[in-house]
């Protein structure tokens, strides 16, 4: 089957910045895909190369089989959601939703019957004739979401779309968008600095870092069996384990990590396990997470909220299960 | 101190402000009411008696209607080639990023710092050494400099506070590059460019030093004011027209204001 998106070992070179460097990506038709990664890691420029913003310094870029090098953002059949929406602020709604299909000559009536349906779809009928000045950041972030859907891409870029919401608000678009995803059975490629969004969303996740990728995988692949130091920290900051550390529980001298819930904590200052002493507790509402020190190495554990707890610098005893402790690809 | 919370100026504090104001204004209406004036040779307070036989004379003068078709025809090409000049470099300096780029900018902006006489100078010395005979058109490039300084600055303000992404969205929607510019850029910065029009119209309109040395046997509104003052014959025409080009300049200049007053919410910006 072909990509929706394929990039065989794509560099974009600024001077001497290496915002992507040799990246080999493949992504599925009909996917939701997440493009995960610390702002610079070149994850926006991934982004705009398929938006066709910008062009490869070596490479090549194939949308859904075809060549992408060289053609302008105008002739691709893919649409963007920009991260600050870029509505048009001369037009009212329902002709920014409109643009694609007026620049492309579809008739008036035409064009705005399908705009108003794509208002429709993003639940904002009726908004039509509103400047975008009157709405708010969640209305504008739909309209142009609708502006980009009307023109039936074959590939929706979204760059950061949540970025600009508040908590509840984001929550319920990432719902959203999900399902208009599963709906609409169009390909959704979205960048973002938050890995719970992207592990929630997505159905894979690429993880980017100093514009190389460090892993693509499903979100529980991610989570669970990171193959570097930084995507175990990054992606939900794991406990990263070093090599002396993990050969005394594995026998494998390679980087490990252990995910903070995985860590049992115990008064008892006997038996086997792991003596540290208690440095910080951090109440988080529906758990607590407590930082540890274990002979110099900093680790954190996360106990449902309501454990009795030993006092600050009080030593512990920490246990987990072999299975949780994984092991890493890095070499040691 | 702000004094918008309904307390008074001190009483001496009002009466300076008028008089500062008389002081600007007074002599323009003075200029008006000696346009209505019954002596001719010389201007004398108060006039003897009023009369509106000056304006018909100011009408059958050709003299008066050449220098003023010829004013109106440069201050119209000057300006255009300023608005299409001053767009493309303000587009140029506020959208991309290059080597030079404040340099640019200043050396634009330059020709409005330096005083016109210098410009004049440099102008006629550079259409003398280049043998270019002093025409219309060399009135056109000497106004022309200062003029595309006015569209700039006007269009480079406006394009500083359009979103740089409004255009790749444009571009991203399946528009080509002279669509993103007919349908996106163009409504962005229309009022921008009028304003800045108009500016440089009023500008070239009134302008007398750097036309004085661009100009060869012509004679502009402004220069034949000049010559016309030495004559001691109908001096009130002198008047009526610069009533005439009081009124022409004030206008487009309020309009200009008028239309750039309300521009303090960001185009294109989504939060």
């Amino acid at each position: 089957m072909t990509s929706a998106v394929s990039f065989r070992q794509v560099s974009r070179h600024f001077g001497s910045v290496r915002a992507v460097d040799a990246v080999d990506l493949d992504i599925v038709p009909g996917e939701f895909f997440a493009m995960l990664g610390p702002s610079g890691s070149g994850k926006t420029t991934c982004l705009r190369l398929i938006a066709g913003f910008e062009q490869p310094t070596a490479g090549s870029i194939s949308i859904f089989g075809e060549r992408a090098e060289g053609v302008p953002p105008y002739r691709r059949n893919v649409n963007t959601v920009f991260q600050d929406y870029a509505l048009f602020p001369h037009l009212n709604v329902l002709d920014n939703v409109a643009y694609g299909l007026m620049v492309k000559g579809v008739g008036k009536a035409e064009r705005l019957k399908a705009a108003d349906e794509a208002l429709s779809l993003v639940r904002l009928p009726g908004y039509g004739a509103r400047r975008p000045g009157q709405l708010s950041g969640g209305q504008r972030q739909r309209v142009a979401l609708a502006r980009a859907l009307v023109n039936q891409p074959k590939v929706l870029l979204l760059d950061e779309p949540l970025g600009a919401l508040d908590l509840k608000l984001r929550e319920n678009m990432q719902e959203e968008l999900k399902s208009l995803q599963k709906v609409l059975g169009i390909t959704f490629v979205f960048v973002t600095h938050d890995q719970g969004e992207a592990l929630s969303m997505a159905d894979r996740v690429a993880v980017f870092n100093d514009g190389r990728i460090m892993q693509v995988g499903t979100p529980e692949d991610i989570y669970q069996r990171p193959r570097t130091r930084f995507v175990a920290d990054f992606v939900g900051s794991s406990n990263v384990l070093p090599p002396d550390f993990v050969q005394r529980y594995s026998g494998q001298h390679r980087w490990g990590s252990l995910r903070p819930e995985s860590i049992r904590v115990s008064n008892a200052t006997s038996g086997d396990g792991v003596t540290a002493r208690l440095v910080g507790t951090n109440y988080l509402g529906a758990t607590t997470r407590l930082a540890l020190d274990a002979d110099g190495l900093r680790l954190h554990a996360m106990v449902p909220a309501g454990t009795a707890l030993p006092a600050e610098g009080e030593a512990v005893t920490l246990t987990f299960n072999r299975e949780s402790l994984h092991l890493m690809d890095e070499p040691a | 101190m702000r004094s918008d919370r309904g307390q008074c100026a001190p009483r001496g504090l009002k009466i300076a402000a008028a008089c500062g104001l008389l002081f600007l204004h007074l002599p323009i209406l003075l200029i008006f009411v000696y346009a209505f004036t019954t002596e001719e040779k010389s201007f004398v307070w108060p006039p003897p008696a009023l009369t509106t036989q000056w304006f018909a004379v100011t009408w059958n003068r050709t003299d008066v209607w050449d220098a003023l078709s010829l004013s109106v025809r440069v201050a119209t090409i000057s300006t255009a080639i300023a608005l299409v000049l001053g767009t493309l470099c303000a587009a140029a300096v506020s959208q991309t990023r290059f080597f030079g780029r404040e340099t640019i900018s200043l050396l634009v902006i330059l020709p409005i710092a330096l005083p016109g006489i210098i410009t004049g100078i440099a102008l006629r010395s550079a259409f003398a050494l280049a043998d270019i005979p002093f025409s219309f058109w060399t009135i056109v490039l000497g106004h022309a400099t200062f003029c595309v300084v006015v569209v700039y600055n006007n269009a480079v303000a406006r394009f500083r506070r359009t979103s740089g992404s409004m255009i790749e969205a444009s571009m991203d929607l399946g528009a080509d590059g002279f669509q993103t510019f007919r349908h996106v850029v163009l409504p962005n910065i229309a009022t921008a460019l009028l304003a800045g029009g108009m500016l440089a119209f009023a500008l070239s309109f009134d302008e007398v030093i750097v036309t004085t040395f661009t100009a060869g046997q012509q004679q502009t509104v402004p220069i034949w004011m000049l010559e016309e003052l030495i004559r001691p014959r109908q001096r009130p025409v002198t008047n009526v027209v610069a009533m005439v080009v009081v009124l022409v300049t004030l206008l487009p200049i309020l309009f200009a204001y008028y239309l750039t007053r309300d521009g303090d919410q960001i185009a294109g910006s989504g939060k």
